[in-house]
């Protein structure tokens, strides 16, 4: 595949002229004449010469039509969900996604756009991120909202750091129900400036008076719900922050975090209209009270008036970010998601006040129709009791890895095997993209897998 | 020309004499400063009670796109903060000389103060910069 | 064009709302209804809004025309790589294979996305010299904390728990030092030379035993390529340093050189900006980190293996850890790789040929017009200063934003923070001559309205939605989302 380099100012005639490059070689050559030079090398002449044009061994370039191709054969080797049932879960789910979105979010004027740095140019996009900020709280319960995180994990792991400078303290307490990768993120953020991290069960909180947050999520990593108001209770009787990872979705019935005293709540936007695509990108959600404003993290954009008077947005307490404050800054984040900030905002605004309600009750109903069954089938049982919304962990007879693989065989996705949490554990996730008939045959396939 | 009742460092702090008795002074940023900075959103000053040291820093004071850091002029306790400054840190901007000052400070020693630059030398200072 | 009736925008969603209105049908429930939870743990209100769908596109729609973007805009913010973004990428990341695919499903269920991240991994380690790669890591800032880390845990493996300190170019990017304080370092301020090149006196001052390593960005953010390079990552390696490169700068350096020929030992890519996928109005980007092999062991957690005949997700034997929820953003990897795959070899060349071409041309047109501080060859992008303007009365900032009227995104200000009145331009290779030519006489143009009519720029921008928005009233009273009381 090694090929050498073609002269690009086409003296030789193997020039390769790009579709998304318009400079001709005459163009280059009238460019080059302006700078009394004849050969593009000669602008390249400040790296080292030994290290100048090494061998770049890169396949040739292709058509559109070979890429589509190509692409093509790559994307049919996966099993799409839109193939058959799945009941997977476990931090990426699967729900309805109004086809609104996709036309509005590939919209160059979105997409094509750069952080809006410079508002009088960006006004599309400041009133957007406006508008999540204002739809995030209203959903979560709380004061205000950022602009977004990258996901659902790097966004809990900021909250854990932000509770750190908020308190002075330097232990963060995670409950062993919150999402194992969740908390290995945390982990990593926190193992270089020296927080320790620990894990308790929330039956029985174990926090002290070096305690900066106890880091819980709602619904919990199996699909339950918490005694909240209790968890956040003691997180404050010790002086530290409650922190809360939430599904959006479930706050389409459920009681809101910040009815709990949560003082930070986070989240993963993918169920507000983001597709699953292997696990990225998606957008974080975040969430504070007023009073710790300057110690959050990420872009805010602020409503204020033009020197006419007119309303419009900036991005706003600007000191806190890396560009302004560089090594104290609340976080390096400066690139977010902003695109599916849009996404999220879009869902929310299509969705609205009926259907996310009808969204979060579907989800509701259909996953307890199926634990019930499932809980009843020889050999299985459900070993966690108490409220749920849309997961939950089943006991299987065998192996879950294995049950999974004679489900593929019916095209049916299986959920995620968590045996090393729960004994022959399996994760289902039950959602409103489920109908009966998908149910009834995962349940039909069960039954008759020992 | 900078008020001559007072005395000034070269991080552009001022601190004036109130009660020379009570060793108590008032401290705040010159007009130079405030003019570099531009429009003031913000100040993050020391708590009554907070022991503050003789260049040390006491606290930020922000713009728009910018920080900087805040040093007290003088050793001692603060006794007070001016509380206008939480809703209107703009009187910064307006008259950092009189409204705007930012805190009052009981002196562990008052004499530390004639090491700072007078009015003079200040304006003289900022000329150059 | 103006928009009437409810496609004008200023009305927010929530002041949108008419009660009984709904933008979706969802379909009814078809399993028996359950039992509900103790309404405890119900609630009552859901603040959300109640709009029909057509009024949410048009509201969207109309937002929309309120931007600049790529493809409507000259777009030449300096270090932003603002390059065309290719609508083939975005249809192959949104193909149901791609976009359709759940993280956890097992792997046999996505041989092809691995397969696709294998090649991705390829790609970069080969054009970056640095063959280690690890595509989890979700911006570019993201990126530096990753390979900041591997630094760390570089040194910490060989028992070397003395290197707290990490040396930044006063040039570089905020995101630098913030990312070296978050690994846990202390950031120390290397000055840059009279060319714009790093002070190697001053580096050599502080590589001694404490020196974890340094961060340079190159080209420098000056647009400069640093001609002491190979003697600073010499400098740094000689005191056990290890050196990161800030890959912001790429687009000048593909097929041209190696950062790993150079001495680099671990780098970033923003393949938002390099490698042509769409910055979405601040996200999502990919910040892949790529290493030496020594640094291999310690990449971040998954990278993707072949084994036999099958791809699988592995971590790294010493691996810093996760840094995100699952494999990267896999959308912004399928459509940098299939850049990569359209261009080939000739076109990645071409890129820096033509971005390099494109810059130069453009500062030698302005030079004499507008100052510049480091007159020598630039790469992709020419820093300038306004400072002759400024002296007739206008800055960078007003001169910036006069620009918006001619129909051009402003380039970066006051960036890097060694220039006074920087105004930092990158014109991209995936512009015409014609759009560079006509951004310079606007350029031109203004020069002459600073002397003939400094109040119109000093007003300016004339013709964009809003005009300067009251920044200190934002900061100062901040109003962060729409609340009910504010609506009367």
């Amino acid at each position: 595949m090694t090929s050498t380099r073609p002269n690009i100012t086409g003296a030789n005639g193997d020039h390769f002229q790009s579709h998304y490059i318009p400079n001709t070689t005459s163009e280059q050559a009238e460019m080059l004449a302006s700078l009394g030079l004849d050969s593009i090398d000669q602008l390249f002449t400040d790296i080292p010469a030994e290290f100048r044009d090494p061998a770049l061994d890169l396949p040739a370039p292709l058509s559109e039509l070979d890429i589509q191709r190509e692409l093509g054969d790559l994307a049919a080797k996966n099993r799409p969900l839109s193939s058959g049932p799945s009941f997977l879960g476990a931090g990426s789910y699967n729900h309805f996604i109004p086809a609104i979105i996709k036309p509005l979010i590939t919209r160059g004027e979105f997409l094509t756009a750069y952080t809006p740095y410079q508002a009088e140019a960006s006004q599309g996009t400041l009133q957007v991120i406006y508008e999540f900020q204002t739809l995030i709280c209203n959903l979560y319960g709380m004061e205000v909202a950022n602009a977004g995180m990258y996901d659902g994990a790097t966004s809990l792991a900021e909250a854990a750091l932000m509770a750190c400078r908020v308190t002075k303290r330097e232990k963060v307490v995670l409950a062993d129900t919150v999402s194992p990768t969740y908390a290995a993120v945390i982990r990593t953020y926190c193992q270089s400036q020296d927080i320790a991290v620990e894990t308790v069960s929330p039956s029985a909180p174990n926090l002290d008076a070096k305690t900066a947050c106890l880091v819980l999520q709602y619904p919990n990593f199996f699909g339950y719900i918490e005694d909240l108001q209790s968890l956040a209770d003691a997180a404050h009787a010790q002086g530290a922050l409650a922190v809360i990872s939430c599904d959006p979705t479930a706050m389409g019935m459920f009681q809101t975090p910040g009815h709990y005293g949560a003082d930070i709540v986070t989240g993963d936007g993918q169920p507000l209209g983001i597709p699953a695509s292997y696990g990225g990108p998606y957008v974080g959600l975040f969430a504070t009270k007023q009073e710790y404003i300057r110690q959050m993290p990420s872009r805010l954009s602020g409503r204020t008036v033009d020197k006419n008077g007119k309303t419009g947005y900036v991005l706003t307490l600007q000191t806190r970010e890396q560009h302004i404050r560089r090594e104290r800054a609340t976080s390096n984040i400066c690139t977010n998601e902003a695109l599916y900030a849009l996404a999220s905002t879009i869902y929310l605004a299509a969705m609205g006040k009926q259907g996310l309600r009808q969204v979060a009750e579907l989800c509701y109903h259909k996953a307890h129709y199926a634990a019930e069954k499932i809980g009843r089938l020889p050999g299985y049982s459900l070993p966690m009791s108490g409220p749920f919304f849309q997961e939950f962990v089943v006991q299987c007879p065998s192996s879950p890895t294995e049950i999974n693989k004679k489900l593929i065989e019916r095209n049916i996705m299986g959920g995620l095997d968590v045996s090393d949490q729960v004994p022959n554990g399996m994760l289902l996730c039950v959602t409103e993209m489920n109908s009966r008939e998908d149910i009834d045959a995962l349940i039909t396939a069960l039954s008759e897998f020992k | 020309m900078s008020p001559d009742d007072r005395r000034y460092t070269q991080e552009h702090e001022w601190v004036m004499i109130e009660d020379a008795a009570a060793k108590i002074a008032v401290v705040g940023i010159t007009d130079y400063a405030q003019d570099q900075l531009g429009d003031i959103v913000f100040f993050e000053l020391p708590k009554v009670g907070d022991t503050v040291a003789h260049l040390g820093k006491m606290g930020e004071v922000e713009s728009v796109k910018a920080v900087s850091d805040l040093f007290s002029p003088v050793d001692g306790e603060v006794t007070e903060i001016n509380q206008k400054l939480l809703d209107h840190p703009e009187l910064v901007n307006e008259d950092p000389f009189g409204e705007g000052w930012l805190i009052k400070v009981t002196m562990a020693d008052a004499s530390g103060v004639e090491g700072l630059m007078s009015a003079q030398d200040y304006d003289a200072y900022t000329a150059g910069l | 064009m103006k928009q009437g009736g409810n496609r004008q925008t200023e009305k927010l969603l929530m002041e949108r709302s008419v009660p009984g209105r709904v933008g979706t049908v969802l379909p009814d429930l078809d399993v028996p209804a359950q039992a509900m939870p103790d309404s405890a743990l119900l609630r009552d209100e859901l603040p959300l809004p109640e709009v029909s769908e057509p009024e949410v596109v048009q509201y969207f729609t109309g937002l929309s025309l309120l931007n600049f973007s790529i493809d409507t805009h000259f777009y030449p913010l300096g270090s932003c790589t603002m390059k065309y973004n290719p609508k083939v990428n975005d249809e192959i990341a949104f193909l149901p294979g791609f976009a359709g695919i759940h993280p956890m499903q097992p792997v046999e269920q996505s041989q092809g996305a691995l397969d696709l991240l294998h090649r991705l991994q390829g790609f970069l380690g080969e054009i970056t010299g640095l063959p280690a790669v690890s595509l989890a890591t979700l911006a570019g800032a993201h990126g530096e904390l990753g390979g900041m880390l591997m630094i760390r845990a570089h040194h910490l493996a060989n028992g070397d728990t003395g290197r707290t300190k990490v040396a930044i170019p006063d040039s570089a990017h905020g995101t630098n030092p913030a990312s070296a304080a978050m690994a846990g370092f202390n950031v120390v301020e290397l000055a840059s030379d009279k060319n714009g090149n790093v002070d190697l006196e001053g580096l050599r001052q502080v590589a001694g035993p404490d020196l974890a390593g340094v961060m340079i960005t190159l080209p420098s953010t000056l647009g400069l390529f640093d001609t002491n390079i190979v003697e600073v990552c010499r400098i740094v390696h000689e005191a056990g340093g290890l050196v990161y490169g800030d890959g912001a700068n790429m687009n000048a350096l593909l097929g041209r050189v190696k950062l790993g020929d150079l001495g680099f030992d671990v780098a970033h890519l923003n393949l938002h900006k390099t490698f042509s996928t769409p910055h979405g109005g601040g996200g999502p980007g990919a910040g892949p980190v790529c290493a030496t092999q020594q640094l291999a062991p310690y990449l971040a957690a998954p990278t993707v293996t072949k084994q036999g005949g099958a791809f699988a997700l592995s971590t790294p034997e010493k691996s810093i850890g996760k840094l995100s929820s699952f494999h990267g953003n896999f959308g912004v990897l399928v459509r940098a790789y299939t850049y990569i795959r359209t261009l080939g070899d000739a076109g990645i060349q071409s890129i820096s040929a033509n971005a390099v071409l494109n810059a130069n041309y453009m500062m030698n047109a302005l030079r004499g017009t507008y100052h510049l501080p480091y007159d020598r060859t630039c790469m992709h992008e020419a820093v300038f200063s306004a400072d002759l303007q400024k002296e007739r009365g206008s800055s960078g900032l007003e001169i910036a934003k006069r620009l918006l009227d001619y129909g051009f995104h402003a380039p970066t200000m006051y960036f890097p923070l060694i220039v006074h009145e920087a105004l930092m331009i990158e014109p991209t290779e995936s512009e015409t001559k014609e759009t560079i030519d006509a951004f310079i006489q606007a350029l031109i143009d203004i020069d002459r309205e600073v002397t003939e009519n400094t109040e119109l720029v000093n007003s300016a921008p004339h013709s964009t939605p809003v005009a300067r928005l009251d920044e200190a009233r934002a900061a100062r009273q901040p109003d962060l989302r729409w609340k009910p009381e504010a609506a009367a």
